[in-house]
């Protein structure tokens, strides 16, 4: 494995673990920005370059975004008093740390069996385009239903009352 | 280790750390990235099985991957507003103090 | 040997790479082609920033700096010694790391937008298959800069500034792909190169440049709309307005830190203006077909450079817009403009060659904003100018 993959691995890993870890929730948000600037950088390492300038745009540009103004509304910023973990967070780790030797058992004992590298595949957008509107374009519509209503949910979640409605 | 094997154990480590972050923050929001975090390394995981599977002139991994960027984005805004309008309501969004179902 | 002057650069890089052995070329050729874009367009920074003075100055009826060099042409330098030898103030409440990343990561991602716009024939950095793609997601880090200045400044006007800067550049980013979407569908291709060559023909010696077709012209004037918004720049400026928040999110930014802000914004508007000629006005393709014997980068740079003197000339005639002014426009005007927009450049497709498709989408796109503007002129009771004059 090539040293480039060592260094953006190390770079997404070092991220989820500073925004799980940290104490200040704008650092969180900015740490996890890191790591989804090191998934896209995976990603382009895998030769999927249309995935990964849309995870930029649509991560980095609008989630990582939305986040941040989440905070800044929620007074998130402010460390609370009890500490940033929960009571229960023994158990949390507990769960996570079995979950992940599970899979990295499953991998690492099928390992042997998994494909080679392969040839690099020579995706176009014209393809991706292509298929979008061949053979996915039922994806495609669901998919424009559902921002849209995810667009006017979260508007209406959102929304200020009225005063007259209380 | 083979190369796939390498990004599914980095998919894996990601998934186990988001979870960690999801289960044990107190603060809504923190879960919330957690959660991102869990999806964007479920798609780490099809890119990397479309790179080093059999026919990527499929496309399929690659798409697959797509839309869950889209469904992953539009989640992230609702699942906000939602924080946002709790915090509106109980005035913090600790997770720890909303252990009851009475508003 | 007009084709070697229009090639120059790219046979001067090659001329200079020869001399390394084969195994260096090639890296060596991109580090020369990126030293040479993070030198020039500072240059042209320093330059615009002359211009702009001046420009502005004579708009408001006065002279501009004309003291340091030959009428003031050496005002950039004497900025720069300034800019470098200030003190480094960092307030001792702010965030330390976040404070001083915030200028980094916008300089950065602004950079990474040059990489793909092609300054002449064969002049692409990276010729990519989704280049205008790569574009916007390098633009949309740089809202996250914007933001990280604003907040870690811990500064109530500063955040107050990066909340406003940040929506206003999300609303606008949304107009911004929209309208260089219709681009795409007409070209058929994300590839900026390839989109200058789809341009670059003539008919009767006039260019199919895609402003001089009815979608063109209004997809134009919505890019430059938004465009002007994206970089934060009048009369959308209100998130750095020097009137009303000090200096919005890089109030706390003094010294090199502050120059580097500055030249962020001056190298963004370079950037996208270079989109929108490559985009709009034919990139590095000639006006007219007798004319193309002059060097292809030298048609990029001017029409680049026309652009930045519009710029100047709207922040120097046109009033400050509010900030619910602003969305509003952005989300109730312009928007479904774009949207009808695109519906008009795919009929321009499908109505076949001929004066049928002109006249159907001139006249949709014409009904369409007169309709909209008296919409709106009565709803905000407007009516007709009126002059009142000093005495």
């Amino acid at each position: 494995m090539s040293l480039v993959f060592y260094l953006i691995a190390a770079l997404v890993v070092a991220g989820g673990l500073a925004a799980m870890m940290l104490k200040n929730t704008v650092h969180c948000a900015l740490a996890v920005t890191v790591a989804f600037a090191g998934l896209a950088l995976l990603f382009l390492n895998l030769d999927a370059q249309f995935a990964g300038f849309a995870q930029i745009l649509v991560y980095i540009g609008a989630v990582a975004i939305l986040v941040v103004f989440a905070i800044l509304l929620t007074k998130g910023s402010e460390t609370p008093k009890d500490g940033v973990f929960s009571q229960t967070w023994l158990t949390g780790l507990a769960v996570a740390s079995a979950v992940f030797a599970v899979l990295g058992w499953a991998v690492l004992q099928t390992a042997p069996m998994l494909p080679r590298a392969t040839a690099t595949p020579v995706v176009s957008v014209q393809q991706i385009g292509q298929a979008l509107i061949g053979q996915y374009v039922l994806p495609l519509e669901i998919i424009a239903v559902l921002l849209t209503a995810a667009l006017i949910g979260a508007v209406i979640v959102a929304i200020h009352e009225k005063e007259g409605a209380n | 280790m083979t190369p796939l094997a390498a990004y599914l154990l980095v998919a894996a480590l990601l998934f186990a750390i988001g979870l960690a972050g999801a289960l044990t923050r107190r603060n809504a929001i923190l879960v919330l990235i957690g959660i991102e975090l869990m999806l964007n390394a479920a798609n780490l995981n099809l890119i990397a099985f479309w790179r080093y599977g059999p026919h990527p002139e499929a496309l399929t991994g690659m798409m697959f991957a797509i839309f869950s960027i889209a469904v992953a984005a539009a989640e992230a805004a609702v699942g906000l507003g939602l924080v946002i309008q709790i915090h509106r309501h109980a005035k913090t969004t600790d997770l720890d103090q909303m252990n009851r179902m009475k508003g | 040997m007009f084709e070697f002057l229009d090639q120059i650069f790219v046979i001067l890089r090659h001329w200079l790479v020869s001399f390394l052995p084969a195994a260096w070329q090639q890296p060596a050729g991109v580090v020369m082609s990126v030293a040479v874009i993070v030198v020039l367009f500072p240059a042209l920074f320093a330059l615009t920033t002359v211009f702009e003075r001046k420009g502005l100055a004579r708009i408001q009826n006065r002279f501009g700096p004309n003291r340091t060099g030959p009428f003031g042409f050496f005002q950039p330098v004497a900025d720069g010694i300034k800019s470098l030898t200030k003190e480094d103030i960092v307030p001792s409440s702010a965030d330390a790391a976040v404070h001083f990343l915030a200028p980094v990561v916008l300089v950065v991602a602004v950079y990474m937008g040059f990489a793909v716009l092609p300054m002449g024939r064969n002049m692409v950095l990276v010729d990519m298959d989704a280049g205008l793609l790569f574009y916007f997601a390098m633009g949309a880090s740089t809202e996250l800069a914007v933001f990280m200045a604003g907040w870690s400044s811990r500064n109530k006007y500063s955040l107050l500034g990066a909340m406003r800067a940040v929506a206003q550049m999300i609303s606008y980013e949304v107009v911004l792909l929209l309208s260089s979407v219709t681009v795409v569908m007409i070209s058929g291709s994300l590839s900026l190169s390839k989109i200058v060559e789809a341009q670059n023909h003539y008919t009767w010696g006039l260019p199919h440049w895609y402003i001089f077709t009815p979608w063109g012209l209004a997809g134009f004037v919505m890019y430059a709309i938004a465009a002007t918004a994206e970089t934060n720049r009048s009369p959308f400026d209100l998130p750095e307005g020097e009137s009303e928040l000090v200096a919005g999110y890089h109030t706390e930014y003094s010294g090199f830190k502050f120059a580097l802000f500055f030249l962020g914004e001056y190298l963004a508007m370079f950037s996208i203006s270079g989109l929108g000629t490559t985009l709009f006005l034919g990139g590095w393709s000639a006006p007219f077909s007798w004319l193309g014997w002059v060097p292809s980068w030298i048609w990029f740079f001017s029409k680049l450079m026309m652009s930045i003197f519009v710029f100047i000339w709207m922040r120097g005639t046109l009033p400050r817009l509010r900030q619910d002014q602003l969305m509003n426009f952005a989300w109730k005007f312009v928007l479904p403009m774009c949207l009808l927009n695109l519906l008009v450049a795919a009929l321009w497709r499908f109505l076949g060659d001929g004066w049928v498709k002109w006249a159907v989408c001139s006249g949709i796109l014409i009904v369409a904003y007169v309709g909209m503007g008296l919409l709106e002129m009565r709803r905000g009771h407007i009516g007709p100018r009126s002059y009142r004059y000093a005495e």
